[in-house]
């Protein structure tokens, strides 16, 4: 169906046919459930489908070759590091002694996973400098909710309770401010500077003795290694609050600025960017957060212990009573960690510092091709990422980045991530990541230079893109207005199955 | 740099054509003091040499011992097509569908994951999945705070106590949670105490915005889910079900006794243990509270030429949109679990999931009447599905020792909820369709010999 005929797919609900399927499962004894009241016993059946394994088999695969995938092309959406995933790890995670591995067995069950874990968080704690690690939060925004309750707790159990502002630059992920109110806390946004810095003035103005912490995304979501890093983490200092790092952008500079050492109190690690997890269609991450010396008794528990001869044991409940308490069921997204792993000891510190040199000299390069033809508000080196602008080509032909994203997939490329961070006009986040070839990234700058011409020349082919999709663009006005939220089945209409 | 693509010529190419000498001058704006040293890590290492580091380590955990241990996590049989077309890098590969129409896959992929939920819940609305269980229960708890602008959440202690201790965390920002009591004796001992939840309701200087209950509760009993959520709406707050996906082929669901919102662990739809995740965590809720739920919503719409398609909808709830307005910070999900999930339920079918319960069933009552031939009954009364507590002597020295034997008895009660004296000699045991008769008949024989060999052992055996 792929290669030849429609792309769409009917839903499953529209491939079942009563009476298809089994042989998965042996029969339950007659009665099995008679000892269940009948008033706890489901009354009405739910409408799931029935399938055969071929139909389950043919459909999933279908779908899936809808999908734009790292796997099938170059996909430089900025802020979110789509890397190479190696097979290997993916192996890894799948070996049974990890993945069969129940979470509540004792611990001296698990020293192969409480091993790798404990491994990871030395090595972790290596590149960020920081004293200690916690792998336990599921991604990034878990992280930041981790690192801002710890920051809450050391406040608290100082007796320093009027704190209730967190600082936020105005180009940081929506994550941060969010993660702030969870907490508890109001946000305090602070603009940016002309140069795509934070307005250190500004920054200056608004820490007080209310503010409990500041988050700082280094290098920024504009791809910008903040250069007075160390004058506003003095500052942050000197009111006594604390400074929180979101790590989404690790990839820039590692093995060449550690967080920790620079001063920054805790931080998270995205490992599905940063060190090469798959993204899954939007999950599974893991957000590892790390912290120094003065926040270690507020981590997360338990912790994994490592004792003089060797073993490895999780903390008990009331081991470290500052704890925040546990952010999740379990210890962490384990067989993301397993993959994590494999990925760090195949790199070592010199291939890790490689991955962010090359990271870097790719994002520059790129840059560099489109200068000239689109806006690049910040023209100084970046880092792993850059924005470049649309605004020109907007005034001179009425083309927006929308429309060159849309373009973009005719070509063969995913589109960057586009209108983020929001301080940038008909702004697209662009990165590339140092698993791309040369050919991939030249490839890359030819397309958004031909579409750059296209919006003089031929501008509706851009505003109809894309052309060569399973489907045009949406209506996403009348999927709001009237939300289509699951299948409803109809009654007595039947839907013919296309295969 | 094992997987990258750049020779030394690619480098000096680019380098060449930005006018530098060196990569280090991209480096420049970091402060020199704050330069990094080399990292001190373990040299990189050829994947061969690699893989079988991997694998001694893997060989390391104990996956060989015969299992009755659940609370919470369920071992089942996941039909191999579940793995292999999770494996196509189409679909783990691709991140948040960004650009609808680069990701129909994983758009209608969620989409019929919610359908399939809704159904299995008997709920409206299903988010897009959470981290797990317990972060589910979380947002469930603060959703409930949200909807009503009270701040008062009441937990009873048959919810997991990791899912007790998450929602704590949680509420760490300025919320309030109480534990409702179990009941301590008589028919319903495991179970909410519903006088108890009556009276803390009752105070109406400290309003309720929900009432949360597990059912099967963590004992795995069966709770009085309709009168719990009866008391909860009288008093103007609302109902979150805590549910096992599974169970859901032949227990009632929480659409049916007016759950306002359904939190669960998805990870017995076909997905690994792991050790603690990736799992999948279920949230759902009626329609009333769909701009309350947190998380990604697919709904469906047509595109320009008017073909079927999805699209992620009602973005306005979400983090990258609203920021400190936002209903959650969550981004980042689980996707591909509930992938997984789906795959699962449309590879075994309704009448495979059902067999998948009523087998657990059946088998859990063998392992009842097995154990109960060698002495050990169980601790509850009431009624359960496929997990209950028993009464053991010595309960952890027993269990240390059945593991010695290959087995992994279940969970001592005694390290996860210490606190309740009631618990302090019980281990919660489960069996699903994997488990055999012979396994169990073993196990009997084995726990029997095992309380007999510790009765000489006079004090000390607590770890």
């Amino acid at each position: 169906m792929s290669v030849t005929g429609p792309r769409l797919q009917p839903t499953i609900f529209e491939r079942s046919r009563p009476g298809r399927g089994g042989g998965k499962i042996p029969h339950p004894p007659a009665g099995a459930l008679d000892r269940i009241p009948a008033d706890a016993r489901r009354a009405t059946r739910p409408a799931l489908p029935e399938m055969n394994e071929p139909d389950v088999v043919r459909h999933y695969v279908n779908l899936s070759q809808l999908n734009f995938a790292v796997d099938t092309g170059f996909y430089p959406l900025g802020s979110c590091t789509m890397k190479f995933n190696p097979k290997l790890n993916e192996w890894a995670a799948r070996l049974r002694g990890f993945a069969e591995l129940h979470p509540m067995v004792p611990d001296e069950a698990a020293q192969g996973t409480l091993q790798v874990l404990w491994e990871l968080e030395e090595a972790l704690a290596e590149i960020s400098g920081m004293a200690a690690v916690t792998l336990q939060p599921a991604a990034g925004a878990q992280g930041e909710l981790t690192g801002i309750l710890m920051i809450r707790a050391y406040h608290r159990e100082r007796g320093d309770a009027d704190r209730t502002e967190v600082l936020v630059p105005d180009s940081s992920h929506g994550t941060n401010p969010a993660t702030a109110s969870m907490a508890g806390y109001t946000t305090i946004t602070i603009p940016s500077a002309p140069d795509g810095g934070v307005d250190v003035d500004a920054f200056r103005a608004a820490l007080g003795p209310r503010t409990a912490a500041v988050m700082i995304t280094n290098p920024s979501t504009l791809g910008l290694f903040e250069a007075r890093i160390g004058e506003l983490l003095d500052a942050v200092h000197d009111v006594g609050a604390l400074a929180y790092m979101d790590g989404a952008n690790l990839n820039a500079i590692l093995g060449r600025f550690r967080p920790g050492e620079a001063g920054f109190d805790v931080m998270h690690f995205n490992v599905h960017k940063t060190f090469s997890t798959p993204h899954g269609g939007g999950g599974p991450g893991a957000g590892p957060v790390g912290a120094r010396e003065h926040l270690l008794p507020y981590l997360p528990t338990p912790r994994i212990l490592r004792a003089d001869d060797g073993t490895y044991r999780l903390e008990r409940a009331a081991e470290r009573p500052s704890s925040i308490g546990r952010m999740r069921s379990f210890i962490g997204n384990t067989g993301v960690l397993v993959r994590a792993y494999a990925y760090i000891r195949a790199h070592g510190a010199a291939g890790l510092r490689e991955v962010s040199d090359d990271a870097v000299l790719a994002a520059n390069y790129l840059k560099h091709r489109l200068a000239g033809t689109f806006d690049l508000p910040y023209d100084r080196p970046c880092k792993h990422e850059f924005v470049a602008s649309a605004s020109s080509i907007k005034q001179a032909t009425g083309i927006r980045t929308l429309d060159i994203a849309k373009r973009l997939i005719d070509f063969g490329f995913h589109p960057p991530t586009i209108y983020f961070p929001l301080t940038v006009d008909e702004g697209m986040l662009i990165e590339p990541t140092e698993t791309e070839s040369l050919e991939t990234i030249d490839a890359f700058a030819d397309a958004l230079i031909a579409i750059a011409e296209e919006a003089a020349t031929d501008p509706q082919v851009i505003r109809d893109a894309p052309h060569s999709a399973p489907v045009r663009r949406l209506d996403e006005a009348t999927a709001a207005r009237q939300p289509n939220l699951r299948w409803r089945p109809m009654a007595g209409a039947e839907t013919p199955c296309p295969d | 740099m094992p997987y990258g693509p750049h020779t030394d010529d690619d480098r000096t190419r680019m380098l060449t054509a930005l006018g530098l000498s060196s990569v280090d001058e991209l480096f420049d704006d970091i402060p020199e003091a704050l330069r990094a040293f080399p990292l001190d890590l373990p040299p990189p290492e050829p994947e061969q040499e690699l893989a079988a580091r991997l694998r001694s380590l893997a060989a390391r955990n104990r996956t060989d011992l015969v299992s009755f241990l659940g609370a919470g996590v369920y071992r089942h049989w996941s039909p191999p097509a579940v793995d292999q077309l999770l494996l196509r890098g189409e679909w783990y590969t691709a991140y948040t569908p960004y650009q609808p129409e680069v990701s129909q896959g994983t758009l209608q992929s969620i989409y019929e994951y919610q359908s399939l939920m809704a159904e299995l819940l008997d709920m409206d609305i299903v988010s897009a999945s959470h981290y797990d269980g317990a972060a589910a229960t979380a947002e469930a708890a603060l959703m409930t705070c949200r909807a009503t602008r009270r701040d008062r959440v009441l937990i009873s202690r048959g919810v997991h106590p990791h899912y007790r201790d998450t929602v704590a965390t949680y509420f760490k920002g300025g919320l309030e949670l109480d534990e409702i009591p179990l009941v301590t004796d008589g028919e319903a001992a495991g179970t909410t105490d519903m006088a108890a939840l009556e009276a803390m309701l009752a105070d109406t200087d400290r309003p309720v915005a929900g009432v949360v209950a597990a059912n099967p509760d963590f004992l795995g009993l069966l709770e009085p889910m309709p009168r719990i959520a009866g008391l909860a709406h009288d008093a103007g707050a609302l109902f979150v079900a805590v549910v096992e996906p599974v169970s859901l082929a032949v227990l009632a669901p929480p659409g049916s006794y007016g759950a306002d919102i359904a939190a669960g662990e998805g990870q017995p739809l076909g997905i690994a243990p792991q050790y603690g995740g990736p799992y999948l965590g279920i949230l759902a809720s009626t329609e009333a509270l769909v701009r309350q739920i947190p998380g990604r919503l697919v709904g469906m719409t047509r595109d320009l030429d008017g073909q079927r398609a999805f699209v992620m909808t009602l973005r306005a709830r979400e983090q990258d949109i609203r920021r400190d307005k936002a209903a959650s910070n969550i981004c980042t999900n689980q996707a591909l679990l509930a992938l997984a999930a789906s795959i699962y339920l449309a590879t075994i079918g309704p009448h495979g999931l059902r067999d998948v319960a009523a087998i657990g069933a059946a088998r859990a009552a063998e392992l009842e009447s097995a154990l109960a031939g060698v002495g050990i009954r169980r601790l509850h009364p009431g009624p359960y599905l496929n997990e209950f507590a028993v009464e053991v002597p010595r309960a952890l020295a027993v269990h240390r020792r059945l593991l010695g034997a290959g087995f992994l008895a279940g969970l001592a009660l005694a390290e996860a909820e210490p606190a309740d004296p009631t618990l302090a000699d019980a281990l919660l045991v489960c069996a699903t369709e994997v488990t055999t008769s012979d396994e169990i008949a073993r196990f009997a024989r084995a726990i029997a010999d095992a309380v007999a060999e510790t009765a000489g052992v006079a004090g000390g055996t607590r770890r």
